[in-house]
């Protein structure tokens, strides 16, 4: 068994990691969440439910690509495990489905989520359209505006899209603002959050939900190469949600490196970059300790990247802990870099990338790695709600 | 055993309740000159908040207003300074989040709050079975940490809460954050009635009270009202006087 299937303890403890700092009055909705998933996630019939519409909706099992040219041009054996396919178009459908679900089991009527990129909402609304739950998206308004065309698509789905005007405008405010919500509600609604992040059991509900990613790409890797594993496996690091879940399978494995991808932003001040693992301190935000990007004050940092869906000043606890413990590595790649990433994805293998898993392939791009080395990364999403970010920065029309 | 807690079990013991204002620490027009004029209108204790960036147990009017004083520049030092400067003979408690308490360090945080005169630390986030440490330094230092009990907390949670807070019990009177609402919820009786059998603390109610009325409501189970929205509405709109005088119209409602 691996290291991450033992932790988090009984308290949601990744070493000093995760925990549960909310107001009392979330604390018995959290308690029920956690016993009620202890449950489920060995219960036959949800799990098979669970699988049927991963199967005949969502449409897993992904596939796996082998970026050729991209490889060429590297000198790399470049993998992609292809979470743009998967329905709604990226890995958020895996927990959004799965904790939909769980809120029908519980008796939830209704449905709340906070959203940066989007991808999270579509996701959610997606879910939510299909079991007939009523669902409320708070997104901030930068991100409404960066990310349009997923507002559309929410409100098509039926759910409601809450712009948050406090701060910054981004996904830090949409998860203090669905957490506010979620204090006044919770006795009838459910918080479904998007990323490996929160207090527990939230980090660990959405690593079950997520490692189907992992627990795909290992043997579909060794299928394609003969028995091999991967020399490196590598994703972006926003929450870090799509990170954790392909990391799962791999995690404690000798001669395997896992790589995480933070945004790096425009620079390297506070407030110009998503660094949290590279550049942060432990703190608290939204219910876990883990790195966070903060002052001396112990204020949560304004932070930048070009990229909605990295843009978050914290990170999800457990990759607080594999950072530590020297399970995982982690670096960063620029706006600049993404940019260059989803240029060469799209131009080099036919795939257009979210701007996040971009980050990946912009770091790639630099060479950081052996020539020969085998790389497995994960594309977490499709890069079709990024256009006209990518078309302004580009300046092309 | 501390100063909050003697203050407020001295209003109970002699058949009174407790009306504790709140207001939020470097907002403009919440100085030295606030807290004399809110203990001189019959403060108990006065909660005084650190304002913190991310503020999730707050609605609007708090949100604004910590927003507001993070504008401006206002670190945790200078509201210590205001507790300092203000000196007042009433017990003051800093209400901040947990993350800038952690940051600083907490007993480094408590010596100063010591320093200042701070009597007792409230920290929404920082249910019962996270507070060991906290609770464990502030006991040392003679600082009340005071736990907050809420609607749904489970009988067991209620005994824990009541065993580890000190000063008083913060009984949270409603789902929801702060701000103040229309009327009082049920909740409020049913979670000082959860409590009573496993504390005998003070229980005081707070969040969402926005009338004397409702202080005076309130009070008929519990022993006494912590009131901040209603107040911060005030001073954000830009009338200081109107909070005072409607601190005063609380403690008339408040039996003292
Ligand atoms: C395609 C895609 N990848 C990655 C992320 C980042 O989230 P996480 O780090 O939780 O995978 C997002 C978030 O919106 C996303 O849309």
């Amino acid at each position: 068994m691996t290291i991450a299937t033992t932790l988090p303890d009984a308290r949601g403890r990744f070493g000093t990691y995760g925990g549960r700092y909310v107001p009392e009055v979330l604390i018995p909705a959290l308690d029920e969440l956690a016993e009620a998933w202890a449950e489920l996630r060995a219960d036959a019939g949800f799990r098979a439910e669970l699988a049927r519409l991963s199967e005949t909706f969502v449409g897993r099992p992904t596939p796996m690509t082998r970026a050729d040219r991209l490889s060429a041009r590297l000198g790399y054996e470049i993998w992609l495990k292809r979470e743009d396919l998967a329905h709604t178009g990226a890995h958020k459908i895996n927990n959004a489905l799965g904790q939909a679900l769980l809120a029908k089991r519980l008796g939830k009527e209704r449905i709340i989520a906070e959203t940066g990129a989007g991808m999270h909402g579509v996701a959610t609304a997606t879910a939510c359209a299909l079991l007939g739950l009523p669902c409320v998206v708070y997104m901030g308004e930068e991100d409404t505006r960066r990310q349009a065309p997923n507002v559309s698509r929410m409100e098509l789905l039926g759910a409601e899209v809450v712009p948050v005007t406090a701060g910054s405008r981004t996904l830090k405010e949409a998860v203090n603002e669905a957490l506010r919500d979620w204090a006044a509600s919770v006795r009838t609604t459910h918080y479904i959050i998007g990323s490996v992040v929160g207090p527990h059991p939230f980090p660990v509900l959405v690593r079950d939900l997520q490692r189907v990613i992992g627990d795909e790409a290992r043997p579909q890797f060794s299928g394609a190469t003969g028995g091999a594993d991967p020399d490196v496996v590598t994703a972006c690091v926003g929450g870090g949600s799509n990170a954790i879940g392909m990391f799962t399978a791999f995690v404690g494995t000798p001669g395997i490196r896992l790589i995480g991808v933070e945004a790096g932003g425009r620079g390297s001040r506070l407030g110009e970059h998503c660094s949290s693992l590279t550049q942060g301190h432990p703190g608290i935000l939204h219910g876990a300790m883990s790195y966070l990007l903060q002052d001396d004050d112990g204020q949560v940092a304004r932070t930048h990247s070009i990229s909605a869906g990295l843009d978050y000043p914290g990170v999800g606890p457990e990759h607080a802990y594999l950072r530590d413990a020297g399970l995982a590595e982690y670096v960063s790649a620029s706006d600049e870099d993404a940019l260059d990433g989803f240029q060469a994805l799209s131009g080099s293998e036919g795939i257009i990338p979210a701007l996040e898993p971009a980050h990946v392939i912009g770091w790639l791009l630099h060479r950081p790695l052996e020539p020969g080395t085998s790389v497995l990364v994960c594309l977490s999403g499709r890069g079709d709600k990024d256009l006209d970010t990518v078309r302004a920065s580009l300046r092309i029309s | 055993m501390g100063r909050l807690e003697d203050a407020l079990r001295a209003r109970r013991d002699s058949g009174g309740h407790a009306f504790v204002p709140y207001v939020t620490g470097g907002y403009p027009g919440v100085d030295a000159g606030l807290l004399h004029r809110l203990a001189a209108a019959g403060a108990d204790a006065i909660e005084i908040g650190i304002p913190f960036s991310d503020p999730v147990m707050d609605g609007g009017v708090i949100q604004e207003a910590s927003a507001e004083a993070l504008r401006a520049g206002v670190r945790p030092g200078d509201v210590l300074a205001t507790i300092r400067e203000a000196a007042i003979e009433a017990p003051v408690a800093v209400m901040t989040y947990v993350n800038p308490v952690v940051r600083h360090g907490i007993s480094s945080f408590l010596d100063e709050a010591v320093a200042a005169g701070v009597a007792g630390v409230i920290v929404p986030d920082l249910p019962v079975d996270e507070s060991s440490e906290l609770g464990r330094e502030s006991a040392a230092r003679g600082v009340d940490a005071v736990l907050l009990a809420a609607p749904g907390t489970r009988e067991e949670r209620m005994a824990e809460i009541g065993r580890r807070s000190r000063g008083f019990v913060y009984c949270v009177a409603t789902y929801g954050v702060t701000g103040a609402r229309d009327r009082v919820e049920g909740t409020a009786g049913v979670v000082v009635a959860a409590l009573r059998p496993h504390t005998d603390l003070p229980l005081l109610v707070g969040v969402g009270i926005g009338t004397p009325a409702q202080a005076a409501e309130v009070c008929a189970f519990a022993d006494g009202a912590v009131v901040g929205s209603a107040l911060m509405h005030r001073i954000v709109g830009g009338d200081v006087e109107g909070a005072i005088q409607l601190a005063s119209a609380f403690r008339r409602a408040i039996p003292s």
